[in-house]
């Protein structure tokens, strides 16, 4: 097997220095009931050429958004990633490396966690980010952990605009630590106000911009009004290249933000491996939950970095950590990090204006078909539009013509009668003109 | 790759050289500033159109100040990630002997397997009819990880061990509840002292109560101890099995029948798995569930401390807990089952996380799975175990093993043979850094006093194994031969010296800050606290 070194005249020597005559004697602890008697059901091993067939013609089986014109969204967005990207995280230094524990012989990785916690600050315009979680919805999951520790209050208000799934994975997470969880309804037009929801026994109110449905918002004043009564605003954002053109969280007043970090450097994939990022005002550091890297200084003077505040940890505190996470999502955010910095400041400006603009593009687009009705007016890369029938039809109808037209808000909510038209529609810098007419066309042919 | 011992003897008679000119660099080893202090403002590193002039629609909320991000070129960006690479050790450069964390080869294929446009470019939420060949690879790599652990079910989605750790231990609070009435009274969970902190940390975030249980003189749970625990109150037990000491549970059976008696469940930490893989199934030990890291027993890259997956094999009594989504197949087609249809004989626990899990991982998971085979799986564990056993053997007359006998997949010594050396474990360990090693895992599990866990992995040839007993010996010997100094200051030839970590944590700096001048020399004035 082509990734075993040991031979058998090695396994024989071993053995022999071991004092025991072949490998099963080594497993002699384990009962002898629990010991394999019979072959398992799997096939024997295989070379490489076998395994790329193999699973090759299953990824042939798929349509890929690389394929044909893609109006997916909700959460996950296509966007091209630079060939450096994917060049350097494949640099065995980088892709087989464990978590920095040993700083002298790790500094690769802690410099570039410290330079992915400064971009997440700053496209966020918090004061402190972790070195990343598995993706969006469990660091909006995290935040609401968070926020209790911090408020010590137990009511939690989720906006209607929450992306479901962010929401339903909040509720897994709380649903056994006494949380009182408050859901607005779905805010489908942008009208939400949620105010009038909060008082001094609420811990945070959960607002997502721009929302689930594609509107976005201003939620300075919201923020007022929950720091008036002692409540934090936490703010998701799924789509951060919005950021780079819409005016941060931070900069509206929020305590927490989390965010989907997939958009840059990480592919679709199906949904997953993702990069969650995580950021807040330095008061709440000691209460953050995952893993920190912070700058310090070798014997001789010379600056370097570590991981740090690890006594918030579960390998520290076992019961009383501030979360059970250990993994973090180190390659994809690295991933991230890189795409941002070859962004810069003025690449991440102009491809947030493009997707903005091919998004435009689209609602103009789409606001001429008779019986297409677009409900966002302030949006930025993703919009909602009503059809006269239910959404998931015309989606199953477009895929059979090779068009990805979106995702039919009823996947996702499907017992609301009143969502079951709404299709949510995205544009990237990956969208071309030729594209949205395409869609266009073949929406008006089956409508 | 006898290499280090001649050097460090030469170093302890000249000086260590260090160049003292003006880069900071020495030789390969490459000085690299902060990616923002490589900043000329208005470059960027990708060409993008120009954007039409239009009206933007994004209302009162445009973001017109200045963010703050460097702009760099692609050259620049592409120099700079290549030199910080070079300051990180990998399994690419060396053998990672971390106890527990199971570093072992990553293979290319399964890198070259994820890239393919029909999975790198597949969007969650297309119809499922365009992505058949996707969930039928979910099915399969499923169905595998079922028939290696005896387990008739299986939670997909979970992002990483603790997180699967959090999807049983919600099942097990989900199955308790619905057997008792709605609520159970059950709180009680115990959890070996050697355990990973995720456990007790999991269990808190499930709303249970943990009780600790100790170890008896093997290194194995003290069976009479656990014995005096049971009670109508307790929920579950969760143990690692093999433990994080390298020692197989020789009670697990009696430790099941005991825990199902009293009508708990048994949650058995899968970290482990890859000692026993192909070899043992642990649905044959009479456990009720179990968290697989794929990263580790089926070798998807660890990526500098991520992303994992942690996929959770459930028993009957528990399957119809398991979490939304699952994939399902009807002979033809492949579905997602996306959200609960009622009236149903399944109760999810909910979502564990924004889609169908880390994709990703399973497409190089089920790579590595088809490439080994089950014969292939079976001498994986079975060569882990033994190149474990052959560095215990080979270093147990100098260092003192923590417990008798043979072990599976990783070797635990303590500190018993630097004790009145004036060397701890962490002079020991930075020690094997200058000896171009990635030192073991040190001070884990804590029952062990000064721990040092090693595991080698199945993919270190003998000669791999011979160069690291032999680096090991020699430092074993200098120690004990009172040769403290070469410990004290070690590592000397890495990119950094020892770093200040209580520095880092009195006044944290968790960012780059452009207001106040980063420092770059042991200035407290200069150094802000951001």
């Amino acid at each position: 097997m082509r990734y075993l070194p040991l031979t058998d005249n090695d396994r024989h020597e071993m053995l022999g220095k071991v004092g025991l005559s072949s490998v099963d004697s080594l497993f002699s602890d384990v009962p002898e009931i629990a010991r394999l008697s019979s072959e398992l059901e799997l096939p024997d091993h295989k070379g490489e050429f076998e395994v790329e067939k193999i699973i090759e013609s299953l990824a042939g089986k798929n349509v890929s958004t690389a394929d044909v014109p893609s109006f997916l969204g909700a959460g996950a967005y296509r966007h091209h990633i630079p060939a450096a990207v994917d060049y350097l995280i494949q640099r065995g230094e980088f892709l087989t490396s464990y978590t920095p524990y040993q700083p002298e012989i790790s500094q690769g990785t802690l410099q570039m966690l410290f330079e992915f916690q400064t971009q997440v600050s700053l496209i966020t315009g918090m004061e402190v980010a972790n070195a990343s979680m598995y993706d969006g919805a469990t660091s909006c999951s995290e935040a609401v952990l968070m926020a209790r520790r911090i408020t010590r209050r137990d009511k939690v208000i989720l906006s209607g605009g929450l992306h479901p799934h962010y929401r339903a994975v909040t509720e897994t997470h709380t649903k056994y630590l006494d949380i009182e969880i408050i859901d607005a309804p779905s805010d489908l037009n942008g009208l939400e106000d949620l105010s009038k929801l909060i008082s001094q026994e609420v811990s945070c109110v959960v607002v997502q911009n721009p929302n689930f449905f594609g509107h976005l918002k201003d939620f300075s004043k919201l923020a007022k009004t929950c720091h008036a009564n002692g409540v934090l605003l936490i703010a998701v954002v799924s789509e951060v290249i919005s950021l780079g053109a819409v005016l941060s969280p931070g900069d509206m007043g929020a305590d927490i933000v989390v965010a989907e970090g997939q958009s840059l450097g990480n592919p679709l994939s199906y949904g997953g491996p993702y990069v969650g990022l995580f950021a807040t005002r330095e008061k709440y550091l000691r209460q953050m939950p995952g893993r920190l890297c912070g700058q310090t200084l070798d014997e001789t003077g010379r600056r370097g970095w570590v991981l740090t505040l690890s006594t918030r940890e579960q390998h520290i505190r076992r019961e009383k950590a501030t979360s059970n996470i250990c993994t973090n999502a180190g390659l994809c955010a690295l991933a991230f990090c890189i795409h941002l910095a070859l962004l810069g400041e003025s690449g991440f400006r102009r491809l947030a204006e493009l997707n903005h603009y091919r998004a435009v593009q689209i609602a103009d687009y789409l606001n001429n078909i008779n019986g297409v009705d677009v409900l966002t007016n302030c949006f930025f890369n993703e919009i909602s539009i009503r059809l006269p029938g239910p959404a998931d039809e015309v989606v199953s109808k477009l895929a059979s013509r090779n068009i990805l037209a979106g995702v039919p808000v009823s996947r996702l909510i499907p017992n609301e009668n009143e969502l079951n038209n709404i299709l949510l529609v995205a544009a990237t810098e990956c969208t071309s003109e030729a594209e949205i007419e395409k869609l266009s066309k073949a929406l008006k042919d089956i409508i | 790759m006898t290499h280090s011992r001649d050097l460090s003897k030469s170093s302890k008679e000249q000086p260590i050289p260090v160049n003292s000119g003006q880069s900071g660099h020495q030789g390969l080893n490459m000085e690299e500033a902060l990616l923002f202090e490589l900043d000329s403002k208005g470059k960027s590193g990708v060409d993008l159109p120009t954007v039409p002039k239009f009206e933007n629609r994004l209302g009162s909320v445009s973001r017109d100040s200045n963010i703050g991000l460097p702009g760099l070129s692609e050259p620049e960006v592409i120099r700079h990630y290549t030199r910080l690479s070079q300051k990180n050790y990998a399994i690419d450069t060396g053998i990672y002997p971390l106890g527990s964390c199971t570093m072992k080869h990553n293979p290319r294929l399964n890198e070259k397997l994820v890239r393919l446009s029909g999975f790198s470019g597949l969007h969650p939420l297309q119809p499922v009819e365009t992505t058949q060949g996707a969930l039928e690879l979910i099915d399969k790599t499923a169905s595998w990880l079922k028939i290696l652990t005896g387990m008739p079910a299986v939670a997909m989605s979970p992002a990483a061990g603790a997180h699967g750790e959090f999807c049983g231990m919600m099942a097990i609070r989900a199955a308790l509840d619905q057997r008792d009435g709605g609520k159970t009274s059950r709180r009680r969970v115990l959890v070996p002292e050697s355990a990973h902190g995720t456990n007790p940390a999991t269990a808190s975030i499930c709303g249970f109560i943990i009780d600790t249980i100790p170890a008896n003189d093997s290194g194995r749970v003290d069976i009479e101890a656990f014995k005096k625990q049971m009670g109508d109150d307790v929920a579950a037990v969760m143990i690692t099995n093999p433990n994080t000491c390298g020692l197989f549970e020789s009670d697990i059976i009696e430790i099941s029948e005991l825990i199902h008696e009293v009508g708990g469940f048994f949650y058995c930490d899968g970290a482990n798995f890859n000692a026993i893989v192909g070899r043992v199934r642990p649905g044959d030990l009479g456990i009720d569930c179990m968290h697989i890291n794929l990263h580790k027993t089926f070798s998807t890259p660890h990526g500098g401390g991520g992303p994992g997956a942690g996929p959770v094999v459930l028993s009957a009594s528990l399957a119809p807990f398991a979490p939304l989504p699952w994939v399902t197949f009807d002979d033809q087609n492949y579905s997602l089952v996306e959200h609960e249809i009622k009236p149903t004989e399944k109760f999810p626990i909910g979502r564990l996380k924004a889609f169908h899990g880390q994709m990703g991982m399973f497409i190089r998971t089920y790579a590595y799975m088809l490439s080994h085979g089950k014969d292939g799986l079976a001498q994986a564990s079975g060569d882990a175990v033994l190149n474990a056993n052959y560095i215990m053997e080979n270093l147990k007359d100098l260092m003192t093993p923590a417990f008798e006998g043979p072990c599976m997949h990783e070797c635990l010594f303590d500190d018993g043979f630097l004790r009145g050396t004036g060397v701890t474990t962490l002079d020991f360990s930075k020690a094997m850094i200058d000896e171009g090693y990635h030192p073991m895992t040190m001070y884990f599990p804590l029952i062990v006093h000064g721990a040092m866990l090693i595991e080698p992995t199945e993919t270190e040839s003998k000669r791999s194994l011979d160069d690291f007993i032999n680096s090991i010996r020699y430092l074993a010997k200098s120690a004990i031969s009172g040769k403290k100094e070469k410990f004290i200051g070690s590592p000397k030839f890495t990119p950094r010296r020892r770093l200040d970590e209580t520095r880092a944590a009195r006044s944290p700096i968790l960012r780059w800050n452009s207001v106040k001048a980063q420092s770059n020399e042991s200035d407290e004035a200069k150094t802000n606290n951001l």
